[in-house]
């Protein structure tokens, strides 16, 4: 039914994903699909690497130990920003046309009163991309 | 992996980039957690000292007006008299190492490593830095100080005791109208010219050329690294942090409380709006929630868009006071006034034994003290918007071509102004309160209605865009150089300095007592612009030699 599944990952948070991660593992078991993790980054030096390049690095190096953990075949699809706390639900929406997914597993906050004023990611991502998009409580 | 970083092509960190090796980790020392549903990522200390220490200012400078406002202006009166001389020679200093950085090999560098392309085309990245360098001094200064410095020209020297008492730059030029204009065009130009977009493209350069080539976290002390070393990371660098906070929020605070007080003039001007502290409230309101929407839009979406709009704008009054003007000795002036400045220059910019006292600390030492003191924050906003030019390319785009288009700016503005006085016997402009002389000017020539509108747009959206690039420096800076902090984190410091505008309006003399206070910030600033300028120096040849 699905053969490629992206799952957007925030490297700084990854502890914070274990639902989703896995969530998108098993699917993409069932279903033979494979996976791609997209990362965003700034050309600034963040915590996650001095430079884009680094950051590339670290998130390859996830996305094959998570291939290795769960028995799917992975990979990785970094994404360059100039600012990304404003671009990323655009980013993302490029990503799926960019790695040509099928499925889209997200994790996702349990709405607040903030969601009135800017929406999730995930829920941006829901309204606007062309794919199913899976939104998982975190 | 992924093609579209290929083609970015960014150097592998032990590659031609020279990344610099150290302990620090961007982000180690923040704090991140939720405050209800809000989401934070601040570094500590550098987000609660400059938090608290703005908190704290504010409430001195309300709690006791009088002492407050003697205090600062004696440091004021202190740090532009006492220290002309170093503000003049610094200033020298950086065009000079600009210049030459145009002309040696290290001009080839690239930020962001050898490959690296653009973020945003020539117009956006000009429109915005220009948009977040002048934009607004020049809507209030181009008629205003190319006036002030032709009358005062023209009146000639004065003396008591042997010491100038008059305002005029230079030997004036008494009586000679031809002359008195031309030294009152190179004077303003100097002020808006090479000299101030040198302080800005050495800050600018030294954050982008530490950040986007040397791995270092896109905040002011990251340029001291060659110098101090591992101690930038501790309470040497969150000294420099929290000042560059400082100075940058009081110093949009200051401005956006100026300009409301400039716009509501404009407004009473066309409209006949009143001029009071509610209007004002309302305009700062109006300009900061602008800013918010712009701030949520990000760099391309928000800011971007703004400064192209503004830049349109500018330019189609330009063209229009121009056309409408005595075209051909405005063009012939701005020859002539160019030629003047070149002239002028070595004079004007000379640090010491100069008999134009007052010309010297009340308008150069104060201007320079005050372009320092926003350096921080124009720099870094031009750091984080020039990633991927050459530092030939940049020192060129960020100095000489800003400083002609001051030059021209100043030339028709100004020079249409001292026309109407010269030619016509017109002087409303001249004797009018400095917000309104633009729209003075402006009534006397066609199209009144609709050039005082743009201008009044022109004011309220270079506003906008201040406010907006002001609050992702101060959010940058306070979250230790992360980039991508939690978005409610910009929207708080785009309503505290809103707020803080409207506290400092609403006292008495609170507004003119920080400027002061933020002016004299300068000072400090200086010498960390002189340290940046060896950063730079260093910092480029190790890449020349890494490559």
């Amino acid at each position: 039914m699905y053969t490629k599944i992206m799952v957007p990952v925030d490297l700084a948070h990854v502890d914070k994903l274990e639902k989703s991660l896995s969530t998108a593992a098993k699917l993409a078991d069932s279903f033979g699909a494979s996976l791609v993790y997209v990362g965003v980054t700034s050309a600034l030096p963040g915590s996650m690497g001095h430079t884009p390049d680094e950051y590339r690095e670290k998130l390859e190096d996830f996305a094959k130990a998570e291939g290795l953990s769960h028995g799917v075949s992975t990979e990785a699809l970094a994404k360059l920003d100039p600012d990304v706390t404003a671009d990323l639900n655009r980013a993302l929406l490029e990503a799926v046309d960019e790695c040509g997914a099928d499925l889209v597993v997200m994790e996702s906050h349990v709405p607040n009163i903030t969601d009135y004023i800017w929406p999730s990611h995930g829920g941006h991502l829901a309204s606007h991309a062309k794919v199913s998009v899976m939104i998982v409580r975190g | 992996m992924s093609d579209d970083i290929d083609e970015q092509g960014i150097p592998a960190p032990e590659g031609a980039a020279d990344i610099i090796d150290t302990e620090y980790e961007i982000g180690q020392d923040n704090i991140d957690g939720q405050v209800g549903p809000f989401g934070f990522d601040i570094h500590n200390p550098v987000f609660l000292v400059s938090g608290l220490a703005v908190v704290a200012f504010v409430f001195y400078t309300l709690a006791l007006p009088e002492q407050a406002g003697t205090a600062f202006s004696w440091l004021f009166g202190a740090v532009t008299k006492g220290f002309d001389w170093f503000f003049l020679g610094a200033a020298n200093i950086f065009v000079l190492f600009c210049l030459l950085l145009i002309v040696t090999p290290l001009g080839s560098v690239r930020l962001g490593g050898a490959e690296a392309t653009p973020d945003y085309s020539y117009i956006g990245w000009f429109a915005m830095l220009f948009a977040a360098g002048m934009g607004i001094g020049l809507m209030f200064y181009g008629v205003s100080e190319p006036m002030s410095h032709f009358s005062s020209s023209l009146g000639g020297t004065a003396a008591e005791g042997g010491v100038r008492t008059d305002w005029a730059p230079l030997g004036a030029a008494a009586g000679d109208e031809a002359a008195a204009i031309r030294l009152g065009m190179a004077a303003t130009i100097f002020h808006w010219g090479l000299h101030p977009w040198a302080i800005y493209a050495v800050v600018a350069l030294a954050l982008a050329l530490f950040s986007y080539n040397k791995g270092l976290p896109l905040t002011i002390r990251s340029a001291f690294y060659p110098v101090l070393g591992e101690r930038v990371w501790g309470w040497w660098g969150h000294c420099i942090d929290i000042l560059a906070v400082f100075a940058t929020l009081f110093g949009l605070a200051t401005s956006l409380g100026f300009g409301a007080t400039q716009a509501n003039a404009g407004l009473a001007e066309l409209f006949g709006i009143p001029v009071n502290d509610t209007v004002e409230v309302l305009l700062i309101t109006g300009i900061t929630a602008i800013a918010l929407i712009s701030v949520l839009r990000g760099l391309d979406g928000g800011v971007k868009i703004l400064s192209e709009i503004n830049m349109g704008l500018a330019f189609l009054l330009l063209l229009f006071v121009l056309i409408a003007g005595p075209t051909l000795a405005i063009l012939t002036g701005f020859a002539d006034y160019l030629v003047a400045y070149v002239e002028y220059l070595p004079a004007l910019s000379n640090p010491v034994g100069r008999e134009d006292v007052n010309f010297m600390q009340g308008w150069t030492s104060f201007y320079w003290a005050w372009w320092i003191s926003w350096s921080p924050f124009v720099g870094m906003f031009i750091a984080r918007v020039s990633r991927g030019r050459s530092v030939r390319e940049f020192v060129i785009c960020v100095l000489l071509i800003p400083s002609l288009v001051c030059v021209l700016w100043m030339s028709v503005f100004g020079g249409v102004a001292i026309q109407q006085v010269v030619q016509d016997g017109y002087t409303a402009a001249q004797d009018a309160d400095l917000p309104v002389q633009l729209f003075k000017m402006l009534d006397a020539l066609p199209l009144a209605g609709i050039t005082s509108l743009i201008g009044i747009v022109l004011v309220i959206v270079f506003f906008v865009t201040s406010s907006d690039s002001g609050s992702l420096v101060i959010d940058t800076i306070t979250a230790g150089g992360k980039v991508d902090a939690p978005v409610p984190q910009r929207v708080f410091w785009c309503i505290f300095e809103g707020a803080v505008a409207i506290v400092l309006l609403l006292s008495a003399g609170g507004l003119a007592s920080l400027q002061s206070m933020v002016i004299s910030t300068g000072l400090p600033f200086t010498i960390v612009l002189l340290v940046m300028c060896f950063a730079i120096w260093r910092g480029l040849r190790a890449e020349r030699n890494g490559s």
